[in-house]
């Protein structure tokens, strides 16, 4: 079945507004959050339900023709990029809290909802979700669960893997299947903890049970000002070292606090060469102390001001700076790359350096803000598209930023997922062997390999082949149809 | 000689896997000999076996011609003190782990059970409300395929999400997916002060507790027939702050502050020889498993504010427990969790469906499929007969 009848068979079956093939239509959804890669899919599906979401997969099953899922479109990686012969799930109409149970700390919602709603509608009954990418106020449920996102807490709160206990997932063959449940400890293998992360790869997630927490009784935010990001690490250190486990720490350096100011006016401290916010959360007592030792850690390590917010406000103008700080950096720099890489946290100060020697040796900036509690950073590598060769320089560059993670025993991604993007990065962190025990559960799930082909894995792959028994060429890179990047 | 030859030893009186007795035992003392012992153990059947604290749990093999003895494979690989990470060997004791300068791994497991074991078995205790499960701590994982290659997901970063999260799959597969060899483990800081909270009070308390944001560490609670039911509390943290919340906590529920835990706190609630069975459920639920689990006779203790409980009856009356599996399971089923027999008497095995109904077997049968198509690993020992 082509793509015209398939059209007709969706359109049959979930209505005509709910099928696009209008090559303008279309053109809305060529990209996700990663502009640089655009593909027209050659039909979008705006399903209502999740056994609309179960007729598009067995149609895409039946056919042949591969699907992707698409949340909000918010994703940095280009997960939800879509595929040119095939049809692009849109789930952000499923978007329906279906129960909310602060009694179990749980809520059952569709995967379209939008992470801050999750928040907001449990605050009222003194719980809240704890991840919360910088996204939170756009992107939705099903494209963390995809993406298994992150944000400024999860060096103590984890990841949406963390927090998720339960998934319906429409499977590549478009079964509806439930994994895990509202009650931890589901028997069986942990299917959820393989499929939160899989980005798309093994189905389409179309309810979501989530793990609410429970509103800590103070949040105490710091702002410290340093005069190099040296400081501010051996800062972080030292807190870490202490025993502090605190809710988030967030460094930024002289370039990201210039894009910041230029863009918010957060009125950071002058002439910082690197701030760090540092916050703190739980029971009244506890915080108090911490945050005095907190405090002295950042005077003792350099910290020329410290400012505590006093209020809400005053901690909301701390965040707005960090959390503007990617769309800010447009004001200092015409384009830019947000990198997503990981390393060890005492790595911290050498990588940071090399990663200027890169910079400098290649003539182009790069604004660091990043997790500095669990290491992930994202270097903002800055360019001028109109300037011949100076895009391609910023692209070395940032190339040069994820060999420095892998050196340095990290990851090629901490959140952002590795999508379309990394995918050739990958047998630089992983061998083949490694690669192809991931194959067996894609192959488990989706032996036709139709659900999101082409991201994660640098290669082609089919399930008839035994993984890692291959010699030579892959066959479709002999026969000229596809191309080991 | 092969591998095989050289690291194979004939089975003594003591490789039994409930009541499957080994023809031979191995112990390889690194991943490669791991890895070069499965590949020459191509057609032999294999069950793997660390501290052996919960080998005992599960449905017998179908079959078992090798034992892979890890507890040679020990020893802490790195422990990145600033990164708060540890990389160890499988085999090496829980003890160890816990002796970690100024660090732990925050999982509750027997000193004498292995960090693969409690990976494999996704062991917990009381602590688990603060710092999660094992698949919560473990952030990497080198594990030895059915086929005998060597593979590695995850990596020494908190934060990562390159690729699928293997090491979730591996946590809890109860050794069915292959071996594993080597864990890194997320660490946490030792904290400064630790304080219980005990008191007398019925199980719809822990709502309480949970409403008064004063971040317990475990909530755990022990019910049983002809006793009052006790909750005790561990709140952990700063001297100042420690003793606020443990002070908060006893007025709450008009208890008292200790420095020790009660002698239930994390012990099974069962007998040798007796029925054990793992409730799961919903926090709302938690009553109702605790009445369901007395009515039936037996006593109920665990963590009552993550839903995570455990049944104990004595040894004794056998032909009345395919009866109480059922019924637990029905009360699981209200509470929309599952009831796990986790060791039963001798002779009462037979036609007992230990692990109950899962969503997704079919799922999980191509999972197995695919990473051990022969079924050699621990077959007939997991959920649907996996």
């Amino acid at each position: 079945m082509g793509i015209d009848a398939l059209a007709v068979r969706l359109r049959a079956e979930m209505g005509p507004n709910q099928v696009l093939t209008d090559r303008q239509q279309l053109r809305t959804y060529e990209c996700d959050g990663l502009a640089h890669y655009r593909v027209i899919p050659a039909l979008v599906a705006l399903p209502h339900t999740a056994a609309e979401v179960a007729a598009v997969v067995r149609a895409c099953a039946g056919a042949g023709v591969p699907f992707v899922a698409r949340g909000s479109g918010t994703g940095l990686s280009g997960g939800a990029l879509p595929h040119a012969e095939g049809v692009l799930i849109v789930t952000s109409q499923l978007r329906e809290i279906l129960s909310l149970r602060p009694e179990d700390e749980r809520a059952v919602v569709q995967p379209g909802v939008i992470n801050l709603q999750v928040s907001t509608v449990s605050k009222e009954h003194g719980y809240y979700y704890a991840p919360d990418p910088s996204s939170q106020q756009i992107c939705s449920i099903g494209g963390n669960v995809a993406e298994n996102a992150g944000g400024a807490h999860c060096l103590k709160y984890g990841f949406t893997t963390n927090h998720v206990t339960g998934l319906e997932v429409v499977t590549p063959d478009g079964d509806r299947v439930r994994l895990g449940g509202a009650a931890p400890d589901t028997p069986g293998y942990d299917l959820l903890g393989a499929f939160v992360g899989s980005e798309g790869t093994l189905g389409v997630a179309t309810e979501v049970t989530v793990r609410l927490t429970r509103l800590p009784e103070t949040v105490r935010t710091l702002l410290a000002a340093f005069h190099g990001t040296d400081q501010a690490g051996a800062a972080t250190s030292a807190i870490i070292a202490a025993g502090v486990v605190p809710a988030a720490i967030e460094m930024m350096d002289a370039l990201s606090i210039e894009a910041a100011e230029a863009a918010v006016h957060c009125g950071y401290p002058a002439g910082a060469g690197a701030v760090l916010i540092v916050e703190l959360d739980g029971p009244s007592a506890e915080v108090a102390a911490q945050f005095d030792e907190v405090t002295r850690l950042c005077d003792a390590n350099g910290a020329f001001e410290t400012r505590v917010a006093a209020d809400d406000d005053e901690r909301q103008l701390i965040w707005r700076g960090r959390k503007s700080a990617f769309a800010a950096v447009g004001r200092i720099s015409p384009d830019y790359i947000v990198q997503d890489g990981v390393i060890p946290r005492t790595a911290l100060p050498e990588v940071l350096r090399r990663i200027d020697e890169v910079a400098s040796s290649h003539g182009v900036r790069v604004a660091n803000v990043f997790h500095a509690g669990d290491g992930n950073l994202h270097p903002l590598v800055l360019f001028d598209a109109r300037v011949p060769g100076e895009e391609g320089r910023a692209e070395t560059v940032s190339g040069a930023i994820i060999d420095l993670c892998i050196e340095y025993g990290g990851s090629i991604t901490g959140e952002h997922g590795v999508g379309v993007e990394k995918a050739h990065y990958m047998p630089r962190m992983f061998t083949d062997t490694d690669l192809d025990t991931m194959q067996l559960v894609r192959c488990a799930f989706d032996p036709g390999g139709l659900a999101n082909p082409g991201k994660i894995f640098p290669t082609p792959r089919l399930c008839g082949e035994r993984p890692g028994r291959r010699t030579g060429p892959h066959p479709l890179q002999e026969s000229g149809v596809a191309e080991i990047f | 000689m092969s591998v095989l030859d050289d690291l194979a030893v004939k089975a003594g009186d003591d490789d039994v896997v409930c009541g499957v007795p080994a023809r031979f035992v191995a112990a390889p003392a690194s991943t490669e000999e791991a890895a070069a012992l499965i590949a020459a153990a191509r057609d032999l059947t294999v069950v793997i076996r660390g501290g052996g604290t919960k080998i005992q749990q599960g449905p017998p093999p179908r079959d078992l011609d090798l034992i892979i003895d890890t507890r040679r494979l020990a020893g802490v690989v790195e422990h990145a003190a600033g990164d708060l990470i540890t990389v160890v060997r499988a085999g090496t004791p829980m003890a160890e782990l816990h002796a970690l300068p100024g660090q732990q791994l925050a999982l509750d497991a027997p000193p004498t059970a292995t960090a693969g074991g409690a990976v494999s078995a996704n062991a917990s205790g009381p602590r688990r409300l603060r710092y999660g499960t094992a698949r919560d701590l473990l952030i990497g994982v080198t594990v030895v395929r059915p086929d005998g290659r060597i593979a590695r997901a995850g990596g020494k970063v908190v934060k990562n999400v390159a690729g699928y999260d293997l090491g979730k799959l591996y946590t809890g597969a109860q050794g069915t997916l292959g071996l594993i060899t080597e864990c890194v483990f997320r660490l946490h800081p030792v904290p400064l002060d630790t304080a219980f909270v005990r008191a007398t009070a019925p199980p719809t308390a822990v709502a309480r507790i949970l409403a008064a944001q004063l971040a317990p560490s475990a909530v755990e609670i022990d019910a049983g027939p002809g006793a009052p039911p006790e909750i005790a509390v561990l709140v952990e943290g700063t001297e100042e702050g420690v003793r606020d919340r443990a002070a908060a906590l006893a007025r709450l529920l008009d208890g008292e502050v200790t420095d020790l835990p009660p002698s239930w706190w994390d012990t099974p609630p069962w007998p040798p020889g007796g029925l054990g069975v793992k409730l799961t459920g919903v926090l709302s639920a938690v009553p109702a498993l605790v009445k369901a689990v007395i009515a039936a006779g037996g006593t109920i203790r665990g963590s009552a504010a993550t839903g995570v409980l455990h049944a104990g009856f004595p040894s004794g009356a056998p032909a009345g427990i395919p009866g109480v599996v059922g019924a637990l399971r029905a009360a699981a089923t209200r509470a929309e969790g599952h009831a796990v027999v986790l060791t039963a008497p001798d002779g009462t095995l037979d036609g007992l469906d230990m692990w109950g109904p899962v969503p997704g077997l079919e799922l999980m049968r191509r999972v197995k499929d695919q990473f051990d198509p022969d079924h050699r690993f621990a077959p007939g020992r997991f959920v649907g007969g996996i």
